[in-house]
C-alpha cells in the first residue's frame, strides 16, 4: 500500500453529500427517517388529538371488565360474569382450534386430490384438475357462507329426530347426531375419575385440565418411547446378524395394552347424545358455525395444497425412481426413503404458508358467527366497550404472535432440511 | 447345395397399426382402461358423473324464471314435478340479478360502470397483447386512472383533468430544471411543482373554471356503489397500485440502505402477518382516527387504499423471489455496461424479474380479487353483502344454490380467465430452448 503523502483531501462541500456515492446512502438514509419519524408523529399526534376530542384515552382497562355475552362454542369454561380478557382467550382458543380443524381436514383432501390428479386415468386426473379450479377460483367467503347456507337450509332439525317414524336417524349406532343446530357427537367420560388440575388460581386465565387426559398421553408418550427402543433394537439385530426379529407382537402389546389397561382403570365410557326436550342433550355438541367454517376453510386450502403436493411430485425426476429400482428397492421403499424425502423438501416449506393463510382466513369466522377471537375481541367486546383502537391492536398482534410462531417454525425446518453443499 | 432359407429382398409396406393402439381406442385403452382397477374406478366414475349431470340438468332446465317468489317457484315446481319438488328458482336472479351486477347504482346511469368496464378492456389491450399492439396506445391506457373514477363517481370534468395536469406541470418542471442543473434536481423540482399544484392550486382552479363552464357527470355517492361491479373497482384500483408499491417494496428491502431495508421489512412482515380483516376493520373504524380531526374521507377510498396496502406486501414478497431467482451476473453485467441503479433496473434487472414472477403476480391479483368479498363484513354491499338482505327477504327466505352458485360464477369467470392469461403470458414469455 502506498500512500500519497502530497495530495491533502479536498475540502468537504456541501455538494457532496448528493453526488458522492459515500455520503449519498447517509443523505437519503437521513431523509428517509425524517419523512418516518415526522409520518409517525403526524399519525400520533392526530390519534391523540381525535382521542380528546372524543373525551377518551388509550387505555386497556376495560380487558379486566364484565364481558357480559354469552359464548356458545368454547373449550374453556367461560361464563357472561368473566372478563372481556377471558373471552378473548376463549376465542383465541376457538380460532386454534378451528385452525387445526380445518388444517388437517385440507391436508388429507389436498394430498389425495393432488396424488390423484397424476393418476394414469384421464378421467380422473380431470375431475381433480375441476376441483382445484373450482375450490380456488372462488373467494373462501363465499365458500363459508354458502356452506354454512347448505348445512343450515338442507339438515334436518332436532325435532325431526322424534317419534316412532322420525324423518331423520342418527348416524353410527345412535352416537352421532347430525342436525342443523349442529352435530352432536358421543363424549368421552370417566367413572373414576382422577379430577381437574386446577392451574393459575380463579382468575381470567384459570385452565382446568383433567388428569385423566394427562395420565392417558403419559402413558401413550411412554408405550411410545418403549415401542421406539423396541424397533432401535431390530435393527441393531438386523444390521449385526442381517435377519430381523419378529417384532409385531411385541410392538402391540407394549402400545396397547398399558393404554387399555388405564382406561379400564378410570371406567371409560362414551356418553351419546340424547333428544331431550327441544334439543340434543350430553355428548359434545360441535356447531354448525364451527363445522362450516372448518369445511369450507379446508376445502378451499385443500385445492393449493393438492397444487403443492402435485408440483413436489413431479418436481423429483423420474432418474431417481430408476436409480432407486437400480439399488434393488421395492417400489413402496422407494416412495418411502427416496421420493418421499425429497419431495417433501419441496412440498413442506409452501405448505406451511398454506396452513398460515388458513390460520389468518379463520378470522371471517365473524360471518357465520362462530365466536373466534375476531368475534370476541375484534367484535362485540370492541362494540360494547366502544375501545377500537385498543381491541383492533390487540387484534394484530394476536395475529402476529401467531405468524410469527408459524414462520418461525418454517424456518427451522428450512434451516434443518436445506441441501448441504460443498 | 444347402438349402437356402427364404430372405426376402422387398421392403414391406407399412402396416398401419392396429386399431387397438391408435385413434379414439388407442388413447382410451391407454388413459382409461389401462388395467381392471382403472377401467372400474372409469365406469364408477363416468356413471356417477353422468347420475350428477342428468340431475343438475333436471335442476336447472326448469321454468322458474318468471317466479317472484320462492314459494311462487315451488308452485311452478310441484305442477311440472309432481312428487319431488326440487329444481332452481331462477326467479331470484330475474329479480335481483341486475342488483348483484351494480348495487344501488342509479338505473338510469348503468352505461356508466359499463362504458368503464369496456374502456378497462380498451386500456389493457396494449398492456396485455402489447405484441400485437402499437406501443403508442399505451399513451391512452396512461388516461385510464383518471377517467375511471370521474366516470363511476362522475362530478366535474375539471377534477380528472386538474389531476392529469399535475403529472403534466411535473413533467414539464423537471424537463426545464434538469436541462439547466441535472436530472436530480430535476426530480426535486418536478415533484415539488406537482405537489404544489395538487395540494394548492388544483381545487380552486378547477372551482373557478366549473364557475365559467359547469360540465361534468351526474355525481353517484359511495353508498350506492355495490354488486359486482364494487368488487371490480375496488380489485382493479387495488391490483393497478399494488404492482408498483410492491416492486418499490421489493426494492427497497433489497436495498444496501439499512434504515430503508428494515422500514420495508417491517411494514412487509407486519402486513403478511396480520388477516386483511383487521385491516378493513382499521380502515373502517380507526382510518379517521389517525387523520386530522374533522377529516372523513369516502369508505370505499379507505377500503381500497387498505387492500392496496394489503396486496403491495404481498407483492413484494412475490418481486422479490423474482430478483432473487436473477443470477447475479446480471448486476454485475448491468454494472459493467455503465448504467447507473436505476437504469440497470429499468433494462436488466425488472424485465427478467418480472418475467419470473407473473405466476405469482396473477396468483396475487386473483388472490386479492377474491379477497375484496371481505368488505361485505365492514358492511358495504358487494355480492355477498348483498345476499344477506336478499335471503332475509320474505320472498327469498330459504334460497341458496341459485344465488351463491351465480356469484360463485361471476368470480369463476374473472379469476379462471386471469389464471389462463398468466399461463399464456407464461409459455409466451418463455425463452430458454423450447
Amino acid at each position: 500500500m502506498s500512500s500519497t503523502p502530497d495530495e491533502s483531501d479536498p475540502p468537504f462541500r456541501l455538494s457532496q453529500l448528493l453526488y458522492d456515492t459515500r455520503y449519498r446512502s447517509l443523505t437519503i438514509q437521513a431523509i428517509t427517517f425524517g419523512l418516518f419519524v415526522a409520518l409517525v408523529v403526524w399519525l400520533v399526534h392526530n390519534t391523540l388529538q381525535n382521542l380528546a376530542n372524543a373525551g377518551s384515552e388509550v387505555d386497556f382497562g376495560f380487558l379486566f371488565q364484565t364481558a357480559g355475552y354469552e359464548i356458545n362454542q368454547r373449550l374453556i369454561d367461560y361464563t357472561p360474569e368473566d372478563t372481556h380478557f377471558r373471552a378473548a382467550l376463549v376465542g383465541l382458543l376457538n380460532t386454534l382450534l378451528v385452525a387445526v380443524l380445518g388444517c388437517v381436514a385440507a391436508t388429507i383432501i389436498g394430498t389425495l386430490v393432488g396424488i390423484l390428479r397424476l393418476s394414469k386415468n384421464w378421467l380422473i386426473a380431470q375431475l381433480m384438475a375441476a376441483y382445484v379450479e373450482i375450490f380456488r377460483n372462488v373467494p373462501v367467503l363465499l365458500w363459508i357462507v354458502f356452506i354454512m347456507a347448505v348445512l343450515t337450509e338442507s339438515l334436518p332439525t332436532p325435532n325431526a329426530f322424534r317419534g316412532d317414524d322420525p324423518a331423520a336417524t342418527m348416524l353410527l349406532f345412535d352416537g352421532v347426531a347430525v342436525t342443523n343446530r349442529g352435530t352432536y357427537i358421543p363424549e368421552p367420560l370417566f367413572s373414576n375419575s382422577l379430577g381437574n388440575l386446577h392451574l393459575f388460581g380463579s382468575g381470567s386465565l384459570r385452565m382446568d385440565i383433567s388428569l385423566d387426559l394427562l395420565a392417558l398421553v403419559a402413558v401413550l408418550a411412554l408405550s411410545v418411547f418403549a415401542a421406539g427402543k423396541v424397533a432401535l433394537r431390530a435393527v441393531k439385530i438386523q444390521n449385526a446378524t442381517g435377519t430381523r426379529p419378529r417384532t409385531w407382537p411385541a410392538m402391540l402389546v407394549i402400545l396397547v395394552l398399558p393404554t387399555a389397561a388405564l382406561l379400564l382403570l378410570l371406567g371409560f365410557h362414551v356418553d351419546a347424545p340424547e333428544l331431550r326436550g327441544f334439543n340434543f342433550r350430553d355428548g359434545i355438541h360441535m356447531r354448525t358455525s364451527l363445522i362450516a367454517l372448518a369445511m369450507a376453510l379446508g376445502l378451499y386450502t385443500s385445492a393449493f395444497i393438492a397444487e403443492i403436493v402435485r408440483g413436489g411430485i413431479l418436481a423429483i425426476s423420474h432418474g431417481q425412481t430408476e436409480a432407486a429400482a437400480s439399488l434393488g428397492l421395492r417400489p413402496g421403499k422407494i416412495m418411502r426413503l427416496v421420493i418421499l424425502p425429497q419431495a417433501l423438501r419441496v412440498i413442506i416449506p409452501p405448505l406451511i404458508s398454506e396452513y398460515l393463510s388458513l390460520t389468518k382466513n379463520t378470522s371471517l369466522a365473524i360471518a357465520v358467527g362462530y365466536m373466534d377471537i375476531t368475534g370476541t375481541l375484534g367484535g362485540i367486546t370492541m362494540n360494547q366497550t366502544g375501545r377500537a383502537l385498543e381491541s383492533i391492536l390487540l387484534l394484530m398482534l394476536v395475529y402476529l404472535v401467531i405468524s410469527l410462531i408459524i414462520s418461525a417454525v418454517m424456518n427451522l425446518f428450512n434451516a434443518r432440511m436445506k441441501l448441504v453443499e460443498h | 447345395m444347402a438349402e437356402r432359407a427364404f430372405v426376402r429382398t422387398e421392403i414391406l409396406p407399412e402396416e398401419s397399426p392396429p386399431i387397438s393402439e391408435v385413434g379414439i381406442w388407442g388413447w382410451m385403452r391407454v388413459h382409461l382402461f389401462s388395467g381392471p382397477v382403472n377401467g372400474t374406478l372409469t365406469v364408477v366414475t363416468a356413471l356417477a358423473l353422468g347420475v350428477g349431470a342428468v340431475f343438475l340438468a333436471s335442476w336447472i332446465l326448469v321454468p322458474t324464471w318468471q317466479a317472484d317468489s320462492l314459494s311462487a317457484c315451488r308452485e311452478i315446481l310441484r305442477e311440472i314435478r309432481p312428487g319431488h319438488a326440487s329444481g332452481a328458482c331462477w326467479g331470484v336472479i330475474r329479480d335481483r340479478g341486475i342488483q348483484l351486477l351494480f348495487g344501488f347504482y342509479p338505473p338510469e346511469l348503468y352505461w356508466r360502470p359499463i362504458l368503464a368496464l369496456g374502456l378497462l378492456a380498451l386500456a389493457l389491450a396494449p398492456v396485455l397483447f402489447w405484441e400485437y399492439m402499437p406501443s403508442r396506445l399505451l399513451w391512452g391506457s396512461a388516461l385510464y386512472p383518471f377517467v375511471m373514477p370521474w366516470l363511476l363517481w362522475g362530478g366535474s370534468t375539471w377534477l380528472p383533468l386538474g389531476a392529469l395536469a399535475g403529472f403534466v406541470i411535473g413533467a414539464s418542471a423537471y424537463r426545464v430544471v434538469s436541462r439547466a442543473s441535472g436530472s436530480l434536481f430535476g426530480l426535486i423540482a418536478g415533484a415539488l411543482a406537482a405537489l404544489l399544484w395538487w395540494g394548492l392550486l388544483m381545487t380552486p382552479v378547477a372551482a373557478a373554471l366549473a364557475g365559467l363552464a359547469d360540465i361534468g357527470l351526474e355525481p353517484v355517492r359511495s353508498r350506492n356503489f355495490g354488486g359486482f361491479m364494487l368488487s371490480l373497482t375496488i380489485g382493479v384500483v387495488a391490483i393497478g397500485f399494488s404492482l408498483p408499491v410492491g416492486i418499490v417494496l421489493a426494492l427497497g428491502r433489497q436495498s444496501d440502505l439499512i434504515l430503508v431495508k428494515s422500514l420495508c421489512i417491517g411494514f412487509i412482515e407486519f402486513i403478511r402477518g396480520v388477516p386483511l380483516i383487521t385491516l378493513l376493520f382499521v380502515a373502517s373504524t380507526l382510518l379517521n382516527i389517525f387523520m386530522p380531526p374533522g377529516t372523513d374521507f369516502d369508505i370505499i377510498l379507505r377500503v381500497m387504499i387498505m387492500a392496496t396496502l394489503f396486496a403491495s406486501a404481498y407483492m413484494a414478497e412475490v418481486m422479490r423471489g423474482g430478483l432473487a431467482a436473477l443470477p447475479r451476473g446480471q448486476y454485475e453485467g448491468a454494472a459493467s455496461l455503465g448504467l447507473d441503479y436505476w437504469q440497470a433496473q429499468r433494462l436488466v434487472i425488472m424485465p427478467q424479474a418480472l418475467k419470473i414472477s407473473i405466476p405469482g403476480i396473477v396468483n396475487r391479483f386473483i388472490a386479492l380479487f377474491k379477497d375484496t368479498t371481505l368488505v361485505s363484513i365492514i358492511g358495504l354491499l358487494d355480492p355477498l353483502g348483498l345476499t344477506v338482505s336478499i335471503r332475509a327477504n320474505q320472498e327469498w327466505n330459504g334460497i341458496v344454490w341459485e344465488l351463491y352458485g351465480f356469484i360463485a360464477l361471476l368470480f369463476f369467470t374473472v379469476c379462471f380467465g386471469m389464471s389462463k392469461y398468466s399461463m399464456y403470458l407464461e409459455r409466451k414469455l418463455r425463452t430458454d430452448h423450447q
